[in-house]
């Protein structure tokens, strides 16, 4: 029987991060995002799971990775500063190929900025935070429901991908309360990793088969004794200067993401297909420019929305497709153009594109973005 | 007859990159023979690593092996430890990567006295980026770094893990390979967070900037440093000034190991939540 919770953001992310199967979260105290790890802290010990605050973000990064090499599904939670400090092993998961998830409850501005406020500056960073060519899952979901089912995805995409994935929250969504019916297992799918059939001498832990992607793991102590390094590697796990095999490797890891798009891509359109106004928002701005969108149909101005759920990859093609249909397109976001810049990038076109932006902790009003589209109509 | 290193060891990765008459080789060599001693099997072993000279090792050893970025060697294994609580977990790493970047994890690791076993190859100096001087290079000497001499204080390793709460504390030397088998053993067979220091020798970055190039010289200079722990016992600290007591240091079987209390609380947490759902009899 379906189940309706009154819970915050944060808690979802906990609820929905343990029906995933999730069994270990580091953490380091971080507003706005510390309440995902005290209701970690509760409930992991109930779920035979294990719950630790660490020294300091990159402690409770290298923690994560070191735990899901050990074969348990791990995550961790930040904001803004601390996400900043995780970058490096979050890279260091891209190369060893290690599936974790890290929710950042983004914060308002740069360096300390606005804690206790939202922002969405961090879109950028979430792509290219760490060094290096590297490729990236992050999910912006804007309503609560949609929150839990796509940190199930999370879970389920770096599972089957062996990529760290970035939920990108803000304040505004974790913080908020909303009423809904707690999503039954009838209603998703949990994804494991893939292991290994080979016996032990046989198995290359960066070995694909013809044709595909994704290398078999192994987890620490079932005999397979693996090596996992951040040097690049070839398919035995140990260090190469070889430039081939490196460029090889580090193709194929992009390849995983940009190969599967099919899967991985999410996105919500709103009467885009008669639209002369496409606005694109995505996460809790995307909520004041559904409004937005509703309003100005009322008024007769054929408005539509774009919502990329999957932010990173950026849905190009499909902003390209409707790009091609629209008048101008009217970018939504809670930073100073970061979006946008994906926008122009895959309309390729040279329709008006406009950003509605604002920073300084407060949403991106409706009657903003209202203003933005009348003035591009 | 002699020792065979060859099972514990990737003998397809040799030759290893360290200079010849580098001191991680006694070290390495000294951790095998004491897991050997102990009888675990290679698949319950996990040997994880930073960034630098040292933190190349678990690359050689046949176990499950995890070579992670810089000083942070031990978050990950903390992150092992706690998910596998069954198996054994070893950090190894050198001077500059455990306490200079990676101290806090350090002090952390042995506040908690989680049951991870930590060896620290001191040679005074980073080595693989090209001899700086590191939080243990003496003062008043030479580094990359330090062309007019090392102006700052250093750590006493041992001490610092002491202070911080490891329950097993140790100090060895690459000149005395039978001592230094003994202590990382001991180490290992400890349950709680274990320290063992292992001076050794970078001749090629340390010695080459002070006056000790030569690998038998410097290991010969670190050995006239050192003073058993049973002599030390009767020297004064005059006596003792720039000495480096060997030894077991220091050891406390009593305070209550990280994990077994994760698993009492893991206890706690489901009768109390159990009792919460139960449905109540009528």
């Amino acid at each position: 029987m379906a189940k309706a919770v009154f819970w915050t953001g944060n808690e979802v992310c906990a609820e929905a991060a343990i029906a995933a199967g999730c069994r270990f979260f580091a953490g380091y105290p971080i507003t706005p995002s510390s309440e995902i790890a005290a209701v970690m802290a509760q409930r992991l010990p109930e779920e035979s799971g294990t719950f630790i605050q660490m020294e300091d973000e990159i402690a409770a990064m290298g923690a994560i990775i070191g735990a899901s090499l050990a074969g348990v599904k791990s995550m961790t939670a930040t904001s803004g500063p601390g996400f900043s400090l995780k970058q490096e092993n979050i890279g260091f998961a891209c190369m060893v190929e290690a599936p974790c998830v890290v929710v950042n409850v983004q914060r308002g501005g740069p360096s300390t900025g606005l804690p206790t406020h939202p922002g969405q500056s961090d879109l950028m960073q979430t792509r290219w935070g760490t060094h290096g060519d590297h490729t990236t899952i992050a999910l912006a979901p804007a309503y609560l429901r949609e929150l839990y089912l796509e940190m199930i995805r999370a879970f389920n995409l770096s599972e089957k991908f062996r990529v760290p994935v970035i939920v990108l929250i803000d304040e505004i969504l974790g913080h908020m309360s909303e009423c809904f019916e707690a999503p039954t297992p009838n209603e998703y799918t949990v994804i494991n990793r893939v292991k290994p059939t080979c016996p032990p001498e046989k198995y290359n832990p960066y070995e694909v088969q013809d044709g595909e992607l994704v290398p078999t793991m192994a987890s620490y102590f079932e005999g397979y004794r693996f090596h996992a390094t951040g040097l690049n590697h070839d398919k035995t796990g140990f260090p190469t200067t070889h430039p081939i095999v490196c460029h090889q490797d580090e193709v194929r890891q992009l390849a995983k993401v940009s190969h599967n798009r099919a899967e991985i891509d999410s996105w919500e359109e709103v009467m885009v297909e008669d639209a002369e106004i496409l606005v694109v928002s995505f996460g809790s701005t995307a909520r004041g420019a559904h409004s937005a969108v509703l309003e100005m149909r009322k008024q007769g101005v054929r408005a539509g929305l774009f919502r990329p759920i999957t932010v990173w990859p950026f849905p190009d093609e499909e902003v390209r497709r409707l790009a091609r249909k629209t008048k101008a397109i009217v970018v939504a976001e809670m930073n100073l153009g970061q979006m946008i810049l994906e926008v122009e990038r895959a309309a390729h076109s040279d329709i008006k594109i406009v950003g509605c932006q604002k920073v300084g902790g407060v949403p991106v009003e409706p009657y903003e973005i209202v203003a933005k589209i009348r003035e591009v109509a | 007859m002699a020792f065979d290193y060859a099972p514990y060891m990737r003998m397809s990765k040799l030759p290893h990159l360290w200079c010849p008459g580098c001191g991680i080789g006694i070290v390495v060599k000294s951790l095998i023979r004491a897991i050997d001693r102990l009888g675990w099997s290679k698949d319950d072993i996990a040997v994880v690593s930073g960034i630098g000279c040292t933190s190349r090792a678990p690359g050689y050893l046949d176990m499950n092996t995890l070579h992670t970025t810089h000083g942070r060697a031990i978050s990950f294994a903390t992150g092992i430890k706690l998910v596998r609580p069954d198996k054994h977990v070893i950090v190894i790493a050198g001077d500059g990567d455990m306490v200079a970047i990676g101290g806090n994890h350090f002090i952390h690791a042995c506040r908690r006295n989680i049951d991870i076993t930590c060896i620290i190859n001191n040679n005074n100096i980073y080595g693989m980026t090209g001899g700086q001087y590191s939080p243990t290079t003496p003062h008043g000497a030479k580094a990359a770094t330090a062309p007019w001499g090392n102006m700052e204080p250093c750590f006493d390793l041992t001490k610092l893990a002491m202070g911080a709460g490891a329950t097993y504390v140790a100090r060895g030397q690459v000149g005395n390979g039978v001592q230094l088998e003994r202590l990382i053993r001991d180490g290992l067979d400890h349950h709680g967070f274990a320290v063992i220091e292992a001076l050794s020798n970078c001749h090629t970055q340390f010695g080459r900037r002070n006056k000790l190039p030569d690998p038998m010289q410097l290991i010969k200079h670190i050995q006239d440093k050192t003073v058993p722990k049973s002599k030390a016992e009767k020297m004064d600290s005059a006596e003792l000034a720039g000495k480096f007591v060997v030894g077991e240091l220091f050891r406390d079987t009593d305070r209550p190991e990280f994990c077994d209390e994760y698993a009492k609380l893991q206890q706690r947490a489901q009768a109390a939540s159990k009792k919460k759902t139960a449905v109540p009899v009528a």
